[in-house]
């Protein structure tokens, strides 16, 4: 599904390399995880793979489905099935979560020559699955993210992946800034949407949302490489020892 | 003092040109009085302080610089809306365009009809509230209309009216100067909407004065027109009694030249004045100047000024504001935005609010900014599947959202949405 083959990265501004040649794959159906230490390219291969600008790919090629992603504009992207969950989901003001989200599937449908959702069947659709992540019609007719807690930014990205149902996710530290209940809350809203079809990357520093999102394949990141990939004990042995050990392993 | 004599041969230039109308008594008097005024002030020159960021010239001389008639394929707005339609081409009513001037609740009359008569309420308010003014700022442009303006509307309103009173201003010739002069007098406890819309002319020059007595509400909305090469200088001149409400907002899509003055004073106590404008520029020939002078001499006022201009290809976006508060106009609430979104490097937006504060006890704040398109957010949206032109679109009617929102009608706001939508869609790319 998601296919990464040595990718390079460096900084537009400041030629700084991030990543260094890093390989994945993720497989439908699969979790993968990723950690790694802070400043290790994990953030970085997100923004990458979702098209942010200000990066510059100086190798390797990173394709969804055979297609390639590094071709295609932001928005084609999504529409091909990419979803990134934001770690810092950014506010817009005065464009309302309802209005947003309805633009964004629409969106979504008419690059993939689908007819538009009507608009009964998308207020239904929405309030089932914002019932399901307690978010509540305040919070969906509040402009986008503005005046949200931590907590109900990261419900309101899960409900966009919700809503999108893309092929591939990938959460950005979704974890960052979230209590034990809120995380709770996520990790049942992603374990919902986990079907034979779809991949997820969880991006993540600790081990603990893995005891919510149970993954199949665990990678530590370090200096712009995956250098170690192993089963979800790996996850333990990072949580138990931090990364030290792992990183001298590999040295 | 006298003129400078630049300035006083350009006025005398300008006045060579023009006949006061015919009129009765009255408004013989209130032209005179008004044609002293302008000789006093002289017309503007591109180095008075209050017209540094505007060139008044293409305003000022005689020759109107022809503008093409715009074929608009929008239709008329609000046509669906039940409103009571008066019409103007190039500046002069058209009686069998306009429906009858009868409505419950008000008196509507043409001001040449008015003028003809030598006793009138307009009396009191035709060129007065425009006159009352300059004691702050000079505007001998609304002088100048009030001396030499023969057409325009007079309204009395004594009720609640149940229907708004659509002023449409159609634009036929390429060369029409047009002056037109209204007198809105609301009396207590009444309520009324006035609703303006069209380019009216290649060159225009309006003045409304609006007398809002105590308990009574204006609501006024407008939409000028998309005419590119139109210019307009128009003066908006208020006075709120007690308790009363004033609301007006601008929608402003094209034009050469636009300056929009707006001068309200609060003087009973407790009264509100909103004013909003929303401007939409394209291109270096795109000028638009909105100018707002509010003063408060009362107890527990409440003033909003909210501007927002999105400008691209060298557009240019002005704005002069002042909240005045005088000593003993306390627990005065007064609030001004002026903002500007540049689309691109080419655009500029030049800005001088101002707040001149004689009382101890009021909350005025003002803020001024002008800035690009939040990339973060576009982003973000493209992010979701929105395209880069629709995720734009998408940020720029949030940021003009603001000055819509003080639109109280959602079926009027609704049209000024869907104009907005049409401005950008068409430019799209």
């Amino acid at each position: 599904m998601l296919e990464i083959k040595d990718l390079h990265v460096e900084l537009e501004e400041e030629e700084k390399k991030i990543l260094k040649g890093v390989n994945l794959t993720v497989e439908p159906g699969k979790v993968h995880a990723i950690m790694g230490p802070n400043g290790s390219g994990k953030s970085t291969l997100s923004y990458v793979l979702s098209g942010k600008e200000g990066y510059e790919v100086t190798g390797g090629s990173a394709s969804l489905d055979g297609e390639d992603l590094l071709e295609m504009e932001t928005e084609e992207r999504a529409a091909a099935g990419l979803f990134l969950a934001f770690q810092y989901p950014v506010e817009i003001p005065g464009v309302g979560n309802m209005t947003f989200l309805r633009t964004a599937v629409n969106a979504q449908r008419k690059a993939r020559g689908e007819d538009e959702i009507s608009a009964g069947d998308f207020l239904k659709e929405v309030r089932a699955k914002a019932k399901t992540l307690k978010i509540d019609a305040d919070m969906l007719k509040r402009p986008v993210n503005v005046g949200f807690s931590g907590g109900e930014k990261k419900r309101n990205e899960i409900l966009q992946m919700a809503m999108l149902e893309p092929k591939m996710c990938i959460l950005d530290e979704t974890d960052s800034g979230l209590d034990v209940d809120a995380m709770k809350l996520v990790s049942e809203g992603v374990n919902a949407l986990r079907d034979a079809g779809r991949g997820f990357l969880v991006i993540t520093h600790y081990q603990r949302l893995l005891d919510h999102i149970k993954p199949d394949v665990v990678h530590i990141m370090a200096d712009g490489r995956i250098v170690k990939t192993g089963g979800p004990e790996l996850a333990l042995e990072v949580e138990n020892n931090g990364y030290a050990d792992i990183l001298a392993e590999v040295a | 003092m006298a003129l400078p004599q630049i300035k006083a041969d350009a006025t005398e230039a300008r006045l060579a040109d023009l006949t006061v109308p015919e009129g009765g008594t009255w408004a013989a008097e209130a032209r005179s009085a008004a044609l002293a005024r302008v000789r006093d002030m002289g017309l503007p020159h591109a180095r008075d302080e209050y017209w540094k960021f505007t060139k008044p010239a293409s305003l000022v001389v005689a020759d109107v610089t022809p503008a093409a008639v715009f074929d608009n394929d929008e239709g008329p707005l609000w046509a669906d809306v039940d409103r009571l339609k008066v019409v103007f081409v190039d500046g002069v009513f058209d009686a069998e365009a306009s429906d009858d001037l009868a409505l419950e609740g008000l008196e509507i009359e043409r001001l040449a009809d008015a003028a003809s008569k030598d006793i009138h309420w307009a009396k009191d308010l035709y060129g007065q509230l425009e006159a009352n003014e300059h004691g702050y700022t000079p505007r001998p442009l609304a002088a100048l209309n009030t001396a030499f303006a023969s057409d325009g509307v007079v309204i009395r309103v004594t009720g609640k009216v149940s229907k708004p009173v659509n002023l449409i201003y159609l634009h036929q010739s390429e060369t029409s100067d047009a002056m037109l002069h209204h007198v809105v007098k609301v009396e207590e406890g009444a309520e009324m909407t006035l609703l303006e819309t069209g380019p009216a002319a290649a060159r225009f020059n309006k003045v409304m004065e609006v007398d809002v007595a105590d308990k009574a509400a204006f609501h006024h909305v407008r939409v000028q027109g998309r005419d590119h090469e139109r210019r307009a200088v128009t003066g908006i001149f208020a006075r709120l009694g007690t308790e009363s409400v004033f609301k007006s907002f601008t929608l402003t899509m094209n034009g050469t030249l636009t300056r929009n003055e707006c001068v309200i004073e609060l003087t009973g106590d407790d009264a509100q004045a909103h004013v909003a404008g929303a401007c939409v520029g394209d291109g270096d020939d795109f000028h638009h100047d909105d100018t707002v002078f509010i003063t408060h001499d009362a107890l527990n006022c409440e003033s909003r000024q909210v501007f927002k201009k999105v400008l691209r290809n060298g557009a240019t976006g002005v704005f002069q504001g002042k909240i005045l508060v005088k000593e003993g106009a306390q627990k005065t609430d007064g609030y001004q935005i002026s903002q500007s979104l540049l689309l691109d490097e080419d655009s500029q937006f030049l800005a001088k609010p101002e707040l001149e504060i004689y009382a101890d006890d009021v909350a005025c704040s003002h803020g001024s900014t002008s800035g690009a398109i939040d990339e973060e957010a576009l982003y973000y949206l493209r992010s979701r599947g929105v395209p880069h032109a629709q995720a734009t679109d998408l940020l720029v009617l949030a940021f003009l959202a603001e000055a819509l929102e003080e639109i109280a009608d959602d079926t009027l706001a609704e049209e000024i949405y869907a104009r907005l939508e049409g401005w950008l869609g068409r430019r799209a790319g």
